[in-house]
């Protein structure tokens, strides 16, 4: 066994472990913490993969922000996990047994997996040598020149969000005194100010 | 990317552009004092994109590597798409102003539904498929709660939310399976890949793909969400959710089944009439029940969209025909009748009850006789349009030996027509107690009498629809 199998088989115990204590923690915050581990892990096989670019943006952007991000909302969401677990509780029987068929279906087709001939030639096709170009340099050529398309589309998803989280949230209160800086930097002294010369023992 | 390509594309292009001056020109000006020139400027831009859409387009065309396709098939959709979306924007601007719900955003927020609508409609792969899905589907979710400060609206907005996104997961399971098996995610190429044998993995994603996208048309036992959506979300946002994105899912559907899987027939026709028979029964039963008209308006819809499923689910030319004749003429009774139900108010506030409706003939026996020959179509009585649009169904799916499907849609539509009858009954022949008025404003009367003159005038010859839906049809199955 090579080191990179080693590596593989490490990274991926570990993805699965910290998927799995996401879910199973009490404590919303360790899932949190669990989510990160598995976000590391997994930039770690995306590495043995040969895609270091995406395993970079996986560190930076979900664990450097995404997942921070989280941590605050959990910590300042003021919900009783244990009551809502409780509630959870009373459908488990259910749910666990729509899992399971779920399951034993899923094994059915997995077992029974097959690819379409020249499947492989298909997926391979789309991206440029890898030998030839670099991580960085393919994805650019994917993402801004044959699929142009879905980068704008992904580009009006993320403005729809943007709109719908002001729709939703913003007000405008009329009680709050708002700075204007325009009407700060027209403030002319000569108007704003006074100057009176006051007369001892007299007032004004 | 070339010229042509983004020739292809431009309808879309000039209505997001659109979304996104106007948004601009909004906010750095007058916000919410210009929601009504927004508003009108909206559905005219619909209304020409879809004049243009429909006169000049021609023959089948390609884009970005058959990402995306412009065929008859898709621009018959988004014609009806357009100029429902128009119709539904401009006759809710009042409703909307008096609820202090005027805002700018939603004429906006409608535009880019719309064109992920368009996307959807045109998709020519799997990920064009998701995209233009999210991106109508996150508009819908963000309008449903426009009212903010109401709970139910809120909530409307929250169960969409999370219930939605459950099935966009459902979709990309079963695209990632179909992805697996077929190594592209173009409909070309999973045709192409399908053509010999489909294993059993492949069915899989194919059943997960249709949850997914059942879910969006609201399609039992994946309609959960509709009567609480429709009942919680403002009343011109559940006149839109009736209309236009059930047209679009609905094509989507018959898009996904006949470009990616049209060699596999038997593996999605009982799938969809299974769905068809639940959604006609489920609606036609569970709408007797309802107390608000909102609610029933949403299991009559659950009820509509098995029928038109049995049009894709025969398999053929004419059953697409039948489901686009189909759709559009469900999305104009559906207008008509919800700028009824936007009108309706007791003491200056708006009511949903059916109750409300005891001896409205009495009061307006005018607009009683529209609402009467809407109700009629909706439950497919014979002169109506509504009728026709059952017939046609129901005879593809007789011509595609699927007479044990016709029979059960006949059956349901029986049952069915009991609810909409009673409101006709309490119409006219109701006990007298308080009882809403109806305050129209020009436009909502003009779409309202139009409407219910459609539904009449239309049996001539249902304004030529017949060919323009065949030409349709033959370029999807075809």
């Amino acid at each position: 066994m090579s080191v990179a199998d080693l590596a593989f088989y490490a990274f991926s115990t570990v993805t699965v472990a910290a998927g799995l204590m996401v879910t199973l923690s009490r404590n919303p915050v360790h899932s949190v913490l669990w989510l990160i581990l598995a976000f590391l892990s997994s930039a770690g096989l995306f590495v043995l993969l040969g895609a270091e670019f995406v395993a970079m943006l996986l560190i930076i952007v979900y664990v450097g922000a995404v997942a921070v991000l989280f941590l605050f909302v959990v910590m300042m969401l003021d919900i009783d996990f244990a009551e809502l677990k409780a509630e959870m509780g009373r459908y488990m029987p259910l749910g666990l047994l729509v899992g399971v068929v779920l399951i034993m279906q899923l094994v059915l087709g997995v077992g029974a997996w097959t690819q379409a001939e020249g499947a492989m030639g298909l997926r391979v096709a789309i991206t440029p040598d890898m030998a030839q170009v670099e991580n960085t340099r393919a994805l650019g050529l994917l993402i801004y020149d044959k699929y142009l398309l879905l980068f704008q589309m992904s580009g009006l998803i993320l403005l729809v969000a943007m709109i719908g989280a002001i729709v939703l949230t913003l007000r405008h209160r009329k009680d709050v005194k708002r700075q204007n800086v325009l009407h700060q930097m027209w403030r002319d002294p000569a108007k704003a100010m006074e100057l009176i010369d006051v007369k001892p023992g007299q007032g004004l | 990317m070339t010229g042509s390509d983004f020739h292809i594309v431009l309808p879309e292009v000039i209505l997001a552009l659109y979304a996104m001056a106007a948004l601009l020109f909004a906010v750095y000006t007058g916000k919410d004092k210009l929601t009504g020139a927004i508003t009108w400027a909206t559905a005219g831009i619909f209304v020409a994109v879809a004049l243009w859409i429909g006169v000049a387009g021609a023959g089948s065309n390609a884009a970005f590597g058959d990402m995306f396709v412009d065929d008859a098939y898709s621009r018959f959709v988004k014609v009806v798409v357009l100029l429902s979306a128009a119709g539904v924007l401009v006759m809710s601007l009042d409703f909307m102003q008096r609820n202090q719900m005027g805002r700018f955003e939603y004429p906006l927020l409608v535009t880019l539904a719309v064109v992920g609508m368009m996307f959807m409609v045109s998709a020519g792969d799997l990920m064009v498929l998701y995209m233009g899905l999210e991106l109508q589907s996150l508009a819908l979710y963000v309008v449903a709660s426009m009212q903010r400060d109401n709970v139910k609206s809120t909530e409307a907005g929250l169960k969409y939310f999370v219930l939605g996104s459950l099935s966009s997961g459902l979709l990309l399971y079963g695209a990632s399976l179909v992805y697996g098996y077929s190594g592209t995610t173009l409909f070309s190429g999973i045709h192409q890949a399908v053509a010999h044998d489909a294993p059993l993995g492949l069915v899989f994603g194919l059943v997960f793909l249709l949850t997914g996208m059942a879910f969006k048309v609201s399609a039992a036992p994946f309609h959960m969400w509709t009567p609480d959506v429709y009942e919680g979300s403002p009343t011109p946002v559940t006149a839109f959710f009736a209309t236009a994105p059930k047209a679009a899912a609905m094509a989507l559907i018959a898009r996904v089944v006949y470009d990616a899987f049209g060699e596999i027939p038997t593996q999605w026709t009982q799938v969809l009439a299974a769905l068809a028979v639940l959604s006609m029964f489920l609606g036609a039963i569970a709408a007797i029940g309802q107390r608000d008209i909102k609610r029933l308006m949403a299991y009559s819809s659950i009820a509509h969209m098995g029928y038109a499923l049995i049009g894709i689910a025969s398999g053929t030319v004419e059953g697409v025909q039948a489901m686009l004749i189909y759709m559009a003429i469900y999305v104009t009774m559906n207008l008509g009748t919800f700028a009824f139900i936007m009108s309706m108010e007791r003491d200056g506030k708006p009511v949903t009850s059916i109750d409300s409706l005891n001896l409205f003939s009495k009061r307006e026996p005018l607009k009683a006789l529209a609402l009467l020959v809407l109700m009629f179509s909706l439950a497919g009585v014979p002169p109506m349009l509504g009728f026709f649009g059952k017939f046609y169904v129901l005879k593809a799916a007789v011509d595609a030996d699927m007479t044990w499907l016709a029979l059960a849609g006949a059956v349901a539509s029986v049952i069915g027509a009991f609810y909409y009858l009673r409101i006709v009954f309490f119409m006219y022949f109701g006990k007298e107690s308080e009882g809403a008025v109806s305050r129209m404003v020009p436009v909502q009367w003009a779409v309202f009498i139009a409407v219910a003159a459609i539904m009449l005038l239309g049996v001539i010859n249902l304004f030529g629809i017949e060919a323009p839906a065949l030409a349709a049809a033959q370029a999807l199955v075809g």
